[in-house]
């Protein structure tokens, strides 16, 4: 079991919370103009990277909020925690994994 | 190929068992092949051994970064069965079922398949009405599946509780006679054995790690830790590493990977008669032949590639085969372990083209995928020799998620299968 560093409230056991997947996944903003295949890329298709992810997890069992982390899928150690709508951070690219 | 055989054995017995020999051979790469496959798990294997032996392609390479078999083909439960919802779904995992049933003679090599039965248990009304629903659908389609009582159910498999009493009771269960097990590790072997035999090579030990491109684009080759080998065709087959490979090849994949868990007891004296899986609570369960409960678990909630998973996961599913089961409540566990498996969107494999001329794809198999071995090995290895989908895996191309033509087994399992 992981153990998840919520922004708002420290250190906890990764049961109270859950994943919400890849982060910075953003929506067409022209739905009607959107192709075919832009709309695959963005409901279907994912980055599942062998190295540093971003992704999104919300503390349903604790403060109930949402945040970003950016986590190494190898050893599922996580790097950094970073509040939603902020960019992804440089952190982890000492990480380095093919 | 040296078959065996009781002759062959009475004779190997007679001269201290000097002569049996490597059951393949360990070929330096070639500069070339026609078609080259991407990993050796039992897909990969299956397809190389059907392009040799029924469409005559016989200059082909199986590259496996590791060993063969050691990625998800040699850490699953071994469940087969085919009582799948829709058509594609049907089509697809009953023509390997199909072939399971002649899958020792043909490779000569005992691959242990044991229907023994499949029992997948109902325990709400929703579970009731949706396994009633696949029964019709499956008699529709020729798949066997029949609607048993909480009575019957018991009878079938009498270590199961039936109480009224326990949290989620026994409402009924769908039953596929024709389902069962196999010996995974024998599954790979059976099929390297036979491909080699036939002029495949198995080339351990080599990791994929980019693609060659003709200028025009279409595929000249693969590089790998051990050098750079042409080929006309490429076949990835990389289970949950297909989007490392893919990304290493410039394409990204409707995949993601995360653990799936499995764990096994003690092994006892012959308890389980069959294979009961539960999707409500969560929980698979099969006796092999070592006598070992073979327990399985379910995913975890990221994506990873670290091979373990957490443990709350395998104490959900212990709770919920304690409480079916209680006879195994002081069983002890030995080992447990993991595997990464990709999983889609729609919860169906992607068989077939890809962007790129001369690169195909078999994967997304997730959770479900050994049942289909020699079924994925079958089409796949049409798809590769004739460069175009079997009619049985038309449907599982990669375009669905652009068209939107899904096979949402995803909605109709709602859990690992
Ligand atoms: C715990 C667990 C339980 C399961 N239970 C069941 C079950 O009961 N029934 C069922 O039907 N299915 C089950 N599955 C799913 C099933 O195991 C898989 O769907 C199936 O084994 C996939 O077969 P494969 O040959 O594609 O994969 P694998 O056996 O994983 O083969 C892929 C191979 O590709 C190799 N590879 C990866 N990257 C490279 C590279 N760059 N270069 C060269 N080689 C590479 C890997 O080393 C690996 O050997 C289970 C899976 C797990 C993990
Ligand atoms: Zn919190």
């Amino acid at each position: 079991m992981l153990l998840i560093r919520c922004p708002y409230c420290g250190e906890r056991p990764e049961v109270e919370f859950h994943c919400g997947g890849e982060a910075h996944i953003a929506r067409p903003e022209t739905p009607t103009e959107t192709s075919d295949a832009d709309w695959a890329g963005f409901l279907y298709y994912r980055t599942n990277p062998r190295g540093v992810h971003a992704e999104r997890w919300v503390h349903n069992h604790g403060c109930g909020r949402w945040f970003n982390a950016l986590r190494d899928t190898v050893s599922d150690r996580f790097v950094t925690t970073y509040e939603m709508g902020t960019p992804r951070p440089e952190a982890g690219s000492d990480v380095t994994r093919a | 190929m040296r078959r065996y055989s009781l002759t062959r054995l009475l004779k190997e017995a007679a001269s201290g068992h000097q002569g049996w020999g490597r059951q393949w051979r360990a070929p330096e790469p070639k500069k070339e092949y026609d078609v080259i496959i991407v990993g050796g798990g039992g897909h990969g294997l299956a397809t190389a051994y059907y392009l040799a032996s029924v469409h005559g392609v016989t200059n082909v390479a199986v590259l496996e970064k590791g060993w063969i078999g050691g990625g998800n083909t040699g850490r699953n439960t071994t469940i087969v069965r085919s009582n799948y919802l829709f058509d594609e779904s049907a089509a697809l995992y009953n023509h390997a079922v199909n072939l399971w049933e002649g899958l020792s003679q043909e490779l000569n090599y005992n691959v242990m398949f044991s229907q023994r039965g499949v029992l997948m248990l109902a325990h709400n009304h929703h579970d009731v009405i949706s396994f009633k629903r696949h029964v019709y659908a499956n008699r529709l389609n020729g798949v066997d599946n029949e609607w048993l009582s909480p009575e019957e159910c018991k009878e079938y498999c009498p270590p199961l509780s039936i109480s009224p009493d326990i949290r989620y009771p026994v409402l009924g269960g769908a039953l596929q006679r024709r389902g069962g097990t196999a010996r995974h590790d024998a599954v790979a072997w059976g099929y390297a054995r036979g491909a080699d035999a036939r002029g495949v090579d198995i080339i351990q030990n080599c990791e994929v790690t980019g693609l060659k491109r003709h200028p025009d684009g279409s595929v000249a080759g693969v590089e790998t830790t051990r050098g750079t080998i042409g080929a006309k065709r490429i076949g990835v087959v990389a289970a949950g590493n297909t989007g490392v490979v893919m990304g290493r090849f410039g394409l990204r994949m409707p995949v993601e990977s995360v653990p799936l868990q499995a764990l096994v007891s003690e092994p006892v004296k012959p308890v389980f008669p069959c294979v009961v899986m539960s999707n409500a609570v969560h929980a698979y369960i099969s006796q092999s032949d070592k006598g070992e409960l073979v327990i399985g678990a379910g995913t975890d909630q990221y994506v990873s590639y670290s091979q373990q998973g957490g443990i709350q996961i395998i104490n959900h599913t212990l709770d919920a085969i304690c409480e079916l089961f209680p006879q195994f409540t002081r069983m002890r566990m030995l080992r447990s372990w993991g595997g990464i498996v990709d999983v889609t969107p729609d919860r169906s494999p992607i068989i077939g083209k890809t962007p790129i001329e001369g690169l195909f794809v078999n994967c997304g198999w997730g959770t479900g995928g050994f049942k289909a071995t020699p079924g994925s090995g079958h089409v796949f290895a049409h798809t590769l020799a004739t460069g175009e989908p079997h009619e049985i895996n038309a449907p599982y191309s990669l375009d669905r998620f652009r068209t939107g033509r899904l096979i949402d087994e995803a909605a109709a399992a709602a859990v690992a299968h």
